[in-house]
């Protein structure tokens, strides 16, 4: 079994160490470790993390393979750091059988470049009306423990109880796409100042915060744990710090875009900048940031959404919902998170590898960069500053709204246990 | 001017009134036996309707004509989406056809800022109303019937709206329309109160420049125009109003109310009119209701822009107003 040698690494942005990788497991870390018969990476001050953990994917396959499949959307993880990510529901058709999660955690098993871990549907064909078998895709070989509805929201009060009861028998999360249907009918960006000057319908954040109220007092009343996906609003986390203040098993995620863009990029009426919550204001921006730094959003999430060029080259309202994330995630959380001064690289670890792991219950992911851990690995050149190509990406889709846009951060090699996914910023 | 006429925001002060202005010159054409100038010849415009509105194309036919311009209707019912081709892909097969201007009803707001921003075509792009966004040769014809009954039609020469108070009543909400005349009309220095049910008025609106209200009595009496929205309704179904009597009773404008309005002033609307529910017959039928002469004028508007923007340096009228006026 080959060894290799991470020299001079910051881990978790502390003081250079080595990082001898041995059997796809950490075997040592510590200062002038012996190359012997070892690979050697110069790290030369670059910031190891643990290999960054996804909650929040949609890898497209089975369905839609033209914007991404599980191989494509592998390699793009791997480009942006990460070894394990979460496959969303809403595949066609939808992962509500065992049948459908296995397949897609096969593909994730072929593809080699990062752990594949499928969410399984709430209800039948996300309609939001019969619970769908999630006993049967726990059990199946592709273990499911969190299920989501993403993209549409578990509305009805009655269905979401019973999949957060239901879900405890084998410690299982639901992932909750918070937004009222009735209030969001139309809706094509953030209610407020700029949708009423663009004629654009109204998503407001009452339809988001309305929901998540609900759920975190559900799941205070049935004693279950409750996960809210991509949360956006600065009401949204009054809610959260409230929920986790009274001991409510709340956890919530933010994407990276809602760290740092807002509905002025609408202005533009560029459907690149078309997504699923909305981009909200400067205001919901830093409330955002802020509670991501004090905890009270628990975690980064991409809800990497990829779509072909045509579903965005086109007139706003006819345009699809979301961009991709994978490979930018981390320089978004280092511009708006590490740069500003609001986490360190340990917090960014945290809310990146450690806690997501945890809150999907994903193995060997999100461990100590420590002898005797799985080799889950990412290395960051943190000094890096460049404009975002799309071209570059890894990813089959291309809806990025950092095209052109400078950002910091490179990831220049990843290990998925041991084994060399990204290396010098080229994919195996 | 800009290459385009996207959003009535867009247009400075002389813009707007260098296009009044020139459409009182085109006005006079229309006095002429021949109503025809020979400015656009050899131009090709393309009417690119996605929505229908016959109203509307049929005026920018008229100016597009007048103005000696070849003319392309093309009307395409529902949504591109719908239809399965493009906006883009239309677009691009006009081109090649060789059109020098695109005039764009489309039903999805910021249709038209796309296509004038996205390198998809070199023509010059012109709103003929998008979505819920922005109608601005509209706001343009209503400042026009606005300057002439309140300022004159010689002496509202050069001059803008400084002082008037216009009301603007309705479906706010839903209304390109509203949204193109308060930020034309707040340009142009006139003060503008939007009057409608909570209801209809966007999340939002109070970084607009104007007044809002939603007590339409207490408003008439300081009114030196009042415009009247369409409102549908179908809203009434999705509880924007209780029923079609208790909007009329509350913000339509009858006789009763039109009497509280100063001598002068003057009731508008865009069309078309749901009379009964907005406005009633005695209103509509009245002098003081510029409906038509707004249709009129609305030909004109549409020829100063054309002429504006894809006209270059030649005079539009062999013989000036000064020697006119003479």
């Amino acid at each position: 079994m080959s060894k290799t040698l991470i020299r001079g690494a910051k881990v978790l942005g502390g003081e250079p160490q080595d990082v001898l990788i041995e059997a796809g497991t950490i075997a040592e870390v510590g200062t002038g470790l012996s190359a012997e018969g070892a690979e050697v990476v110069e790290a030369d001050g670059k910031v190891l993390l643990p290999g960054l953990v996804d909650l929040h994917t949609h890898l497209r396959e089975p369905g839609r393979e033209d914007s991404e499949t599980v191989l494509t959307g592998t390699r793009a993880a791997a480009s942006g750091g990460y070894t394990a990510v979460f496959a969303m529901a809403n595949t066609f058709p939808v992962a509500d059988t065992a049948g459908v999660v296995e397949q897609v955690w096969r593909l994730g098993q072929e593809s080699g470049y990062c752990d594949v871990q499928p969410i399984g549907a709430v209800t039948v064909g996300l309609e939001g009306r019969k619970l769908a078998e999630l006993g049967a895709m726990h059990e199946s070989a592709a273990g499911v423990t969190v299920f989501s509805d993403d993209g549409k929201c578990v509305d009805d009060a009655v269905i979401m109880r019973r999949a957060l009861e239901y879900v405890k028998a084998f410690g299982g999360v639901v992932a909750q796409h918070a937004q009222e249907p009735r209030l969001t009918e139309g809706a094509q960006m953030n209610e407020g100042v700029v949708s009423a000057e663009l004629g654009l319908g109204g998503w407001p954040a009452v339809a988001e915060e309305s929901i998540i109220a609900r759920d975190v007092l559900l799941a205070e009343h049935v004693g279950s744990r409750v996960h809210i996906c991509h949360l956006s609003t600065a009401g949204s986390v009054e809610i959260v710090r409230w929920a986790k203040s009274r001991g409510i098993d709340v956890t919530a995620e933010v994407t990276p875009h809602h760290l740092l863009l807002t509905d002025e990029l609408v202005r533009s009426y560029n459907p690149v900048y078309k997504v699923n919550p909305p981009l909200r204001t400067e205001r919901d921006v830093m409330a955002l940031r802020e509670a991501l730094a004090d905890g009270t959003i628990d975690i980064v999430a991409t809800d990497h959404a990829p779509h072909p060029h045509e579903d965005k080259d086109c007139e706003w309202a006819a345009a699809a919902m979301g961009m991709v994330g994978l490979e930018t995630a981390l320089s978004v959380v280092q511009e708006t998170m590490v740069d500003t001064g609001l986490l360190d690289w340990a917090g960014v670890a945290d809310r990146m590898s450690f806690k997501p792991a945890r809150i999907g219950r994903a193995t060997g992911h999100g461990r100590p960069v420590s002898a005797g851990e799985p080799a889950n690995l990412t290395l960051v050149d943190t000094a890096y500053r460049g404009a975002v190509d799309p071209a570059g990406f890894a990813s089959r889709s291309r809806n990025t709204p950092y095209e052109g846009r400078e950002l910091p951060g490179r990831v220049t090699h990843t290990w998925l246990r041991g084994k060399a996914t990204l290396v010098d910023g080229k994919l195996t | 001017m800009q290459r385009h006429l996207i959003s009535a925001a867009d247009l400075t002060r002389d813009d707007a009134v260098l296009i009044l202005d020139t459409a009182e010159e085109m006005a006079r054409v229309a006095d002429r036996p021949i109503k025809k100038l020979p400015t656009l010849r050899g131009r090709t415009v393309v009417n690119l309707f996605f929505e229908d509105s016959t109203r509307t194309r049929i005026s920018f036919e008229a100016a597009e004509k007048r103005l000696s311009a070849d003319v392309i209707n093309f009307t395409a019912k529902g949504s591109s989406v719908s239809k399965g081709e493009s906006l883009k892909d239309t677009a691009q097969t006009l081109e090649a056809m060789g059109v020098d201007a695109v005039v764009i009803r489309h039903g999805a707001s910021g249709a038209p800022y796309r296509l004038a921003t996205s390198g998809w075509i070199d023509a010059a792009v012109i709103n003929a109303g998008d979505g819920t966004h922005q109608h601005p040769t509209q706001a343009l014809l209503d400042a026009f019937t606005m300057r002439r009954r309140l300022v004159g039609r010689d002496a509202g020469l050069g001059q803008d709206l400084a002082g008037k108070r216009i009301t603007i009543v309705g479906d706010v909400l839903h209304s390109r329309v509203a949204r193109s005349n308060v930020d034309l009309l707040h340009t142009l220095g006139a003060e503008v109160t939007l009057v409608a049910p909570p209801t209809l008025l966007p999340v939002g609106i109070e970084t607009w420049p104007c007044e809002v209200s939603y007590d339409l009595d207490s408003t008439l009496p300081k009114s030196d125009a009042v415009m009247m929205l369409r409102v549908q309704r179908e809203r009434m179904n999705a509880a924007f109003f209780p029923t079609e009597r208790e909007y009329s009773r509350r913000y339509g404008l009858d006789g009763d109310r039109m009497a509280k309005m100063p001598e002068h002033a003057i009731v508008m609307h865009p069309g078309p009119m749901v009379r009964g529910m907005e406005i009633t017959a005695e209103v509509a039928d009245s002098d003081r209701c510029t409906v038509v002469e707004q249709v009129a004028n609305g030909v004109s508007i549409r020829m100063a822009v054309l002429y504006l923007l894809l006209g270059g340096n030649e005079p539009a009228v062999t013989h000036s107003r000064t020697t006119e006026e003479k």
